[in-house]
């Protein structure tokens, strides 16, 4: 792969005293997918709009195509932005609205038709050059927005929350399109959400922050089956998370009970967070299962049942193709590599 | 929307209207009377309109009241979006303490604005006349251009001014591209506005011109004492149907705009 | 987008200027005499008890100018209430009716009411005529009301009471179908929908409806000279005539702070009450 595109080094931001970004790292490669995922208020949004051009960083630098990038101004950059809510000008036309750039850029007008025409082509909206953006269904007003930023041939397109505003189905449909649109243009995707489901299909990578920090860079394999925390843990996909205590290597204690595992290299007994997804827990008959409980309430969930069972203090959520009955005694199983074992987090920040 | 029209509300609307309308009716018809009076009918005549464009006073006062109108109004158009501009993007505080200023204008009588703003010519040696007369236009005018655009820059998508930038424009092609099209209704507004306020006001003009300048409304009242000619009736007549067949134009083609947009829609 | 701000710098000078300096203006020259030297004379010859001409003039404007608004407000509001259960599209036609006059001259419009209201106006013709057909015990008195003050409230009735209609209708057609339906639903009969829910949902629109009709009621000076003759002076009239005819300033700006004063404590009461502008944007 190529080198990095995108630099961030010791990103410092405050509002008024606040601090939103604290120390963020981060690189970004030639075409890469990268998703920047966290609960509302982490400073993903900071993040882009840094990138973009629009905030500039109380302290650290910005670096593209490794130059110092932080005096350039929003229209002196090679990146151009999908806005949350599209902000396309209502006062324009559609062929209008994505000819904008081109035409600050005095492009000729044979090039900009040509141009307007096939983004139009790519967003699937032929033939929408004289509508009005406001008579536009937010869907299509999504592509236009895309297809505004694309015929720039930006080197990095920045997307903040483009599908929050459409509906479940729409918003499937535009992703795989988006992923689509990445890899035929070769351009580099910087996006941002607060959807896990939406980060781990479109990303080659998935930045996880909170409270403006970042939780865990990686694959979006890689962070859903190892967690950094149980913050990543709990954020991505559903977990079961119970205080445990790390014996010693490979041997755990949770839930009353000594378990055998794969992790190594914490100290003797230390105080640990245990991960479980729901998923790798196995209902069995009690007297198999290394945990025994009672089936509290059962949901059918389309694929499979969603069912919880208590045990002791502690109740466990488990995932499971066939269907128990509330009330029945159960046994729980779990393998040793499905147990993730976690350091609480040193650094517990306030949420804000 | 299927309601009964009950025959006592549509009576009471008829009722109303009469009310409203029989002064204008009066004028009108009797701006085409013969006669000179004001309550006999003498046979119908263009005598007035003839006499309107030959009295000079009145053709005076026309002209001054037009230019008034425009320069005020042009002049309080920039200085108010300018305002409104700054205002927008400044803190509450100063906001809200400017703000309470511009609306003193609109809440205080016009009497005492008027006198105020005769207070001040006077005091700072300013010749009563044109100018002090265009300066108080303006002073009134601008509030009504501020109350229209602020609250279009309200609605103004913030991100819109950010995705024009993004888009390689500088902050001021930015300004002008986007921000000033979006904006633009409610500067139009406030321009008619101040037009129409200028125009219609006389209270203030009366304290703020002088012997040799008048605007229509002051003309006007000074023939009140003496006796109205009816060239004036002639003159109102006009100006009312200008304005009616200006409004009508307007309404039909903004309805027009709408169908469209919706047919659009479907 | 800092430079932004440097917009407002033209605006807050023309502001200090032409704005505020002046009231500041008026209040200096009320504490003055006519040849300049500080005074409280001209205040305490307004509020004079014993001699109370200006007290009574003061006295009668808001009496007039409150008559008017309240009947303003019993007209306007059947008005409003009708134009508003009309469907939009017509009711827009028709409130633009009542926003058409106010596009003639005002002085002329109140003079057109003499032709009217004269002892041999229009409408005297028109009893006379009517009269001709009935018999003698039945004949309809002629109506005498010219230079009265029945003229002047005349005349405030019909400059302002579009300005009580518009806010009312505005506030009315706002009102949330939904909860008319739900009042209904819950077993209320049209007269109870009326009082509890429509009437207080539309008194913010009343409210704008009473100041934009009282506060030029009181102020005005062309309708009472026009309508009211010379001994139904109001306080704007003797302000006017403080300026224009007797030369005394000082006095003059007294009144005017007077005036003022009044004004600002009524809106600010007012304020509390007007949870929305609403009524006012139809205007503007």
């Amino acid at each position: 792969m190529s080198e990095n595109l995108i630099r961030l080094e010791n990103i410092h931001k405050d509002y008024g005293g606040k601090q939103v970004l604290k120390s963020i790292n981060l690189s970004v490669r030639d075409k890469e997918f990268v998703t920047l995922l966290g609960p509302s208020g982490c400073g993903k949004t900071t993040t882009l709009r840094i990138i973009g051009g629009f905030e500039t960083p109380t302290a650290g630098v910005v670096y593209f195509d490794e130059k110092k990038y932080n005096d350039v101004p929003p229209h002196k950059r090679q990146v151009n932005t999908v806005f949350q809510r599209y902000a396309l000008f209502p006062h324009l036309d559609v062929f209008e609205n994505i000819a904008f750039g081109l035409r600050i850029r005095k492009t000729p007008e044979k090039e900009i038709r040509d141009a307007v025409s096939s983004m139009l082509k790519l967003v699937n909206l032929s033939g929408y050059e004289k509508r009005s953006v406001t008579s536009l269904s937010g869907g299509e007003q999504q592509r236009i927005a895309i297809a505004r930023a694309l015929v720039n041939r930006p080197r990095v397109l920045l997307l903040d929350e483009p599908l929050g505003a459409l509906d479940l189905k729409l918003r499937k449909e535009m992703q795989t399109e988006l992923k689509q649109i990445q890899t035929q243009l070769g351009i580099t995707f910087i996006y941002v959400t607060h959807d896990q489901e939406e980060a781990l299909t479109m990303s080659d990578t998935v930045v996880v922050m909170k409270s403006g920090r970042i939780q865990q860079v990686g694959t979006p394999i890689g962070i859903y089956n190892e967690p950094a925390n149980a913050f990543v843990a709990d954020f991505i996909g559903e977990s079961n998370i119970v205080d445990g205590i790390m014996n010693h290597d490979l041997v755990c204690t949770f839930a009353g009970r000594t378990f055998e595992c794969t992790d190594r290299g914490f100290e003797k007994d230390e105080n640990v967070d245990v991960v479980i997804r729901p998923e790798d827990l196995k209902i069995v008959p009690p007297d198999d299962g290394m945990l025994q409980g009672v089936v509290e309430s059962i949901v059918f969930k389309g694929v499979h049942y969603e069912m919880t069972v208590r045990s002791g203090d502690i109740v466990w959520l488990v995932q499971s193709t066939l269907p128990e009955v509330c009330g029945t005694h159960v046994g729980l199983k779990v393998a040793p590599f499905d147990i993730h074992i976690m350091r609480k987090s040193e650094a517990e920040d306030e949420e804000d | 929307m299927n309601k009964r029209r009950h025959p006592l509300s549509v009576l009471y609307s008829v009722c109303i209207f009469l009310f409203l309308y029989a002064p204008i009716v009066v004028l009108i018809v009797f701006s085409f009377n013969e006669s000179k009076s004001r309550g006999r009918w003498a046979g119908f005549s263009l005598r007035w309109y003839q006499e309107l464009f030959e009295n000079s006073t009145l053709m005076d006062a026309l002209k001054t009241t037009l230019a008034v109108a425009l320069i005020s109004s042009a002049v309080a158009v920039i200085i108010g979006t300018a305002a409104a501009l700054g205002l927008h993007y400044s803190k509450k505080r100063i906001r809200n303490l400017l703000m309470n200023i511009t609306s003193l204008p609109m809440i205080n009588a016009d009497i005492v604005t008027g006198i105020s703003l005769l207070l001040l010519f006077t005091f700072i040696g300013l010749k009563l006349g044109f100018v002090s007369l265009l300066l108080a236009h303006i002073t009134f005018n601008i509030p009504y251009v501020i109350l229209s655009v602020m609250p279009k820059l309200t609605q103004l998508d913030n991100n819109t001014f950010e995705a024009a930038l993004d888009l390689g424009a500088t902050p001021l092609q930015a300004f002008f591209k986007v921000m000033l099209p979006e904006i633009s209704p409610g500067i139009v507004t406030g321009f008619i506005l101040a037009f129409t306020m200028s125009i219609d006001d006389f209270v203030i003009s009366f304290f703020t011109t002088g012997a040799d300048v008048n605007t229509l409304s002051v003309a006007i009242y000074s023939m009140t004492r003496r006796g109205i000619k009816p060239e004036i009736n002639a003159l109102s007549t006009l100006m009312f149907i200008t304005v009616l067949t200006l409004l009508i134009v307007v309404n039909v083609r903004s309805g027009r705009d709408v169908q469209k947009r919706e047919k659009e829609r479907r | 987008m800092k430079k932004i701000k440097l917009a407002l710098i033209p605006y807050s000078a023309y502001a200090l200027i032409f704005i505020v300096a002046p009231i500041l203006l008026i209040v200096l020259y009320s504490f003055q005499d006519t040849s300049g030297a500080l005074t409280l004379d001209n205040y305490l010859r307004f509020f004079d008890f014993s001699d109370p001409v200006y007290l009574k003039v003061l006295w009668r404007s808001i009496r007039l100018a409150f008559i008017s608004t309240v009947i303003c407000l019993i007209l306007g509001y059947p008005m409003a209430y009708i134009l508003s259960k009309l469907s939009p599209r017509v009711r827009g036609t028709i409130a633009f009716l009542f926003i058409l006059p106010m596009w003639m001259n005002f002085l002329l419009r109140t003079y057109s009411w003499m032709s009217l209201l004269e002892r041999t106006g229009l409408i005297n013709t028109f009893i006379g005529w009517i009269n001709g057909f009935l018999p003698a015990a039945v004949q309809i008195p002629s109506l005498n009301i010219m230079y009265t003050q029945w003229a002047v409230v005349l005349g405030n009735v019909y400059n302002f009471l579009p300005f009580m209609i518009l806010p009312i209708y505005t506030v009315l057609i706002k009102i949330d179908q939904s909860l008319i339906e739900a009042a209904q639903d819950l077993g209320a009969s049209r007269g109870r929908v009326f009082r509890k829910v429509i009437f207080p949902l539309s008194l913010p629109g009343v409210v704008s409806g009473i100041s934009m009709t009282f506060m030029p009621a009181v102020t005005t000076f062309v309708i009472s000279r026009l309508l009211g003759g010379g001994q139904n002076a109001l306080i704007g009239d003797t302000i006017e005539n403080q300026f224009k005819v007797v030369g005394d300033w000082g006095f003059g700006s007294a009144m005017s702070v007077v005036l003022m004063i009044l004004i600002l404590i009524t809106m600010g009461f007012i304020r509390r009450f007007e949870s929305d502008k609403t009524g006012r944007s139809v205007l503007m």
